[in-house]
């Protein structure tokens, strides 16, 4: 395949304490791409996102993102991604413009810049009428929608999305999609957690974590013919589960879990 | 079939916010009833009543032949509540929080314990941690044997499987059709429309209204076009193509392929033209069963 690379993670290892959080993953993450990082509870994938985000050191190995070293450059990380998580997005007493507004500006964009944005943002979602509510009184779909939004509001070259479709309906679960679907064809690369795994389905690459190691990478449909299965959930089940309890038991002696 | 639940209009209005809006259903003893719907739809609004946690504004229920309002004394002795979100003490062991359920409810573990075997004996070796130090799925299996170990006429469940993963929400759904041989009724919600199956009756419920009752197979059998699938190498574009389709009645992204529906019977060589326009060649549609799931979107749009 000849993409550019925007991720590149060569051996990278996590340790807390005698715990493996992470052990030795490699793997490469394509411009515009869809990437799926699937994987059990407590398999290793919260502390990956961590570094890959620039919030965490790795113990060894290369990891770059977006051409910076997550070692040495984790701030020119943080300044080129867009991040995304379900618990926390917004700013529950703001209103939608001064949220925007606010992001714009962590992120070091121009007034005026920041001014034509949101306006066609407010377009774009039809959120108009909404502009001056505080996010406290939109419905979780929306507020989804517009904190997905907001993290690509400084045009990053990557985002990460932490289970973005958490508890929303299923009608604004596929909206999200035809978001991250237009978001990726304009050439910004998504990484994404999910629990869905007809979800899975959309990504254009996945790779399942399994005791703090990536025991499958490759697109669904070859993932499925690798391991004779007729969906990604039953491939998840056959390969996310061997010895992901007792790595979490072995996280919870020690602290982490 | 005698009753283990009787909702009539149960009305909850917070502010100028109408959570729950006239909620009508009955739950027969000894099943699994599901409520599904996404957050903010109701749900623990309507758990927290059932519990008789909080009064409704309008409405009665009859729980175990009780009305939940003047019998909640009682009540409370038979039903056995899991909140959303993990309220054990954390600041106590796992079997320091067991003992202390147990004697608020007067018995003893070892007085039930038979009823809990099967999934505190995943926790047991674990017994002296404090609880605050235990991993998701542990907690939940703490969880759910504090809510048991009074034995329970009626278990209610708030979303115990939510951000929990899909090897983990199997086995969860094992657990509790096993707890269904001890003739316990398990009343439980989640926001995962596909664990449907696993009830024997589900709510469908958004915005605070009940869609559908039913079991699992008659809602999706409710689906009330004819649905297709529809299949290409690039989804994206596959999908944008079809919802500018004239006779296109709705799109929607489903697994690795894309369910359509048509306000013609069958689509025809106007939807290859259509579709080779756009620059597809390699779409294959056909008609598929429709999922639990689909019906969902399809009541959404009806409500609309």
């Amino acid at each position: 395949m000849n993409r550019k690379t925007v991720i590149r993670v060569r051996d990278l290892v996590k340790k807390f304490g005698s715990f493996v959080a992470n052990d030795r993953l490699s793997f490469d993450v394509y411009e515009g791409e869809i990437f799926g990082f699937l994987g059990a509870n407590g398999a290793g994938k919260t502390t990956a996102i961590r570094i890959l985000t620039g919030l965490l050191e790795p113990t060894s190995g290369e990891v770059m993102v977006a051409g910076f070293d997550a070692c040495r450059q984790p701030e020119e990380i943080k300044r080129n991604i867009g991040y995304m998580c379900q618990k926390f997005s917004l700013y529950e007493d703001l209103t939608i413009r001064e949220n925007i507004m606010l992001y714009g500006g962590i992120y070091g964009l121009d007034r005026k810049t920041i001014k034509e944005r949101t306006e066609r943002l407010l377009d774009k979602l039809r959120f108009r009428e909404y502009g001056d509510r505080l996010i406290s009184a939109l419905p979780l779909g929306l507020k989804q929608k517009l904190a997905f939004s907001v993290a690509v509001f400084h045009e990053p070259r990557i985002v990460f999305l932490d289970e973005p479709t958490g508890g929303v309906d299923p009608l604004t679960r596929r909206q999200f999609w035809e978001m991250i679907y237009e978001t990726a064809s304009a050439g910004i690369t998504v990484f994404v957690t999910t629990h869905y795994m007809d979800e899975a389905e959309y990504c254009d690459r996945i790779s399942i974590m399994s005791d703090g190691r990536i025991v499958a990478l490759d697109t669904p449909s070859e993932l499925k013919r690798k391991y004779d299965a007729g969906s990604v959930e039953d491939v998840f089940v056959k390969i996310a589960r061997p010895g992901m309890k007792y790595s979490q038991e072995t996280a919870d002696i020690n602290g982490l879990g | 079939m005698s009753k283990a639940i009787e909702s009539s209009g149960i009305c909850k209005t917070f502010g100028d916010r109408q959570a729950l809006k006239d909620i009508i259903f009955d739950v027969n003893e000894g099943e699994i009833f599901g409520f599904i719907g996404p957050d903010g739809a109701g749900k623990t609004t309507l758990f927290r009543i059932i519990s008789t946690l909080m009064l409704p504004d309008r409405g009665s229920m009859t729980i175990l032949g009780l009305d939940s309002t003047k019998g909640y004394r009682k009540l409370r002795e038979n039903i056995g509540y899991m909140p959303g979100s993990f309220s054990l003490y954390l600041d106590l062991s796992v079997e320091e929080n067991l003992n202390f359920y147990a004697s608020v409810f007067g018995t003893t573990v070892e007085e039930n314990y038979e009823l809990i075997r099967d999934i505190y004996s995943h926790i047991e070796p674990f017994r002296k941690r404090l609880a605050g130090r235990l991993s998701g799925g542990m907690k939940q299996k703490l969880a759910l044997s504090c809510a048991l170990i009074h034995k329970p006429r009626l278990l209610v469940l708030d979303e115990p499987t939510t951000g929990v993963d899909t090897v983990s929400r199997t086995e969860f759904w094992e657990m509790l059709r096993k707890l269904k041989q001890h003739d316990i009724t398990i009343v439980i919600s989640t926001p995962y429309v596909d664990e449907a199956m696993n009830c024997d009756r589900v709510a469908l419920i958004q915005d605070g209204k009940l869609m559908s009752v039913d079991k699992p197979q008659n809602i999706r059998d409710g689906f009330s076009r004819k649905l297709f699938s529809a299949r290409a190498g690039d989804k994206y574009r596959l999908l944008l193509a079809l919802r500018n389709y004239p006779a296109t009645l709705s799109v929607f992204p489903f697994g690795d392929s894309i369910h359509v529906t048509f306000s013609e019977e069958t689509p025809g060589r106007e939807l290859s033209e259509h579709l080779l326009r756009a620059g597809i060649a390699d779409a294959v549609i056909s008609e598929t069963k429709a999922g639990i799931e689909d019906r969902f979107l399809e009541l959404m749009e009806k409500n609309e």
